[in-house]
């Protein structure tokens, strides 16, 4: 990012993100009110948190125009925590049912 | 002696000093809430009865507390946009807004934190609450902590503008990244601790 017009130009996408962020903010409030199934309402309100922190990422975080090595640190940290997310799973497979 | 490589870039990474470091230290970051995300993943599993959130919680709180952190974010990276454009006066507008925005999330989760406690729901109360209070915590430790960067910045910090702007900016980019970072985990801990 170099000249003011290049500034400028991002500074309208900060505004258009942050729009984008409130509106979520409201469907994910609005979706929640419906008490819909578990397994619906945790997929819908993790879809749209994930979209919302991809914005941040992407924009406010510059993710977006990032170099690689970052991007690579990112994307072993975030198989990392996929994993780690993962682990509970395996306490339901306990073989030693008490 | 001074720090290499704080405003060029090293060679061999691309990228100056304080960006990798803080993106290597914002990798350790998501590897500590991960854990606390899997324990709350294991224990809500677990539970033969779980709470929804808004039973307990107060969800208009903290859907103004969202939009506090979210609009923080914001005058953040206008901060930051802000020294791009060589405009220190409104620097100092924007990052001073986001030191006020963190005051304001603070205020409210004490609001929240004390009604808790006034209804004697404290941690020890059950393992919803137990895990309530560890990851909002924790994530209001994170908030004091990149408030406190940010004060520095918007501060005592400020005069290397002066003497070197581009290393300055640096820092506001660097520390900017953390206080995404802090609205991001927020984004998430929202949803999963108040409306599911």
């Amino acid at each position: 990012m170099g000249n003011h017009a290049d500034i400028d130009r991002h500074v309208k996408t900060y505004i258009l993100v942050f729009v984008t962020l409130l509106v979520l903010t409201m469907v994910t409030v609005a979706v929640s009110r419906l008490h819909l199934p578990v397994h619906e309402a945790v997929a819908v309100a993790l879809v749209v948190a994930t979209v919302k922190g991809g914005l941040v990422a992407s924009y406010f975080m510059h993710l977006i125009s990032e170099r690689k090595l970052i991007l690579w640190v990112l994307g072993f940290t975030v198989a990392f925590f996929f994993f780690v997310l993962l682990l509970p799973l395996w306490t339901h497979w306990d073989p030693i049912h008490y | 002696m001074e720090i290499p490589f704080t405003v060029a870039e090293r060679p061999d990474t691309g990228l100056n000093n304080g960006k990798i470091g803080i993106w290597l230290f914002l990798a350790s970051e998501v590897m500590l809430f991960g854990a606390l995300f899997a324990t709350y993943l294991m224990m809500r599993t677990g539970a033969a009865v779980w709470p929804r959130g808004d039973s307990i919680l107060n969800v208009p709180l903290a859907t103004v507390n969202t939009v506090v952190l979210i609009s923080s974010s914001v005058t953040m990276v206008m901060a930051w946009a802000s020294l791009k454009r060589h405009d220190f006066g409104k620097f100092r507008l924007f990052q001073g807004l986001t030191v006020l925005c963190g005051f304001g999330f603070l205020f409210i989760k004490y609001l929240e934190y004390s009604h808790k406690f006034e209804l004697g729901l404290f941690p020890s109360k059950n393992t919803f609450l137990a895990i309530y209070f560890t990851l909002t915590g924790l994530h209001g430790l994170h908030v004091i902590g990149g408030m406190a960067v940010n004060a520095y910045l918007w501060g005592p910090g400020s005069k290397l503008w002066k003497t070197d702007p581009e290393h300055f900016t640096n820092r506001v980019e660097n520390s900017g990244l953390f206080w995404h970072f802090v609205d991001l985990v927020w984004i998430f801990l929202f949803p999963i601790l108040y409306l599911l």
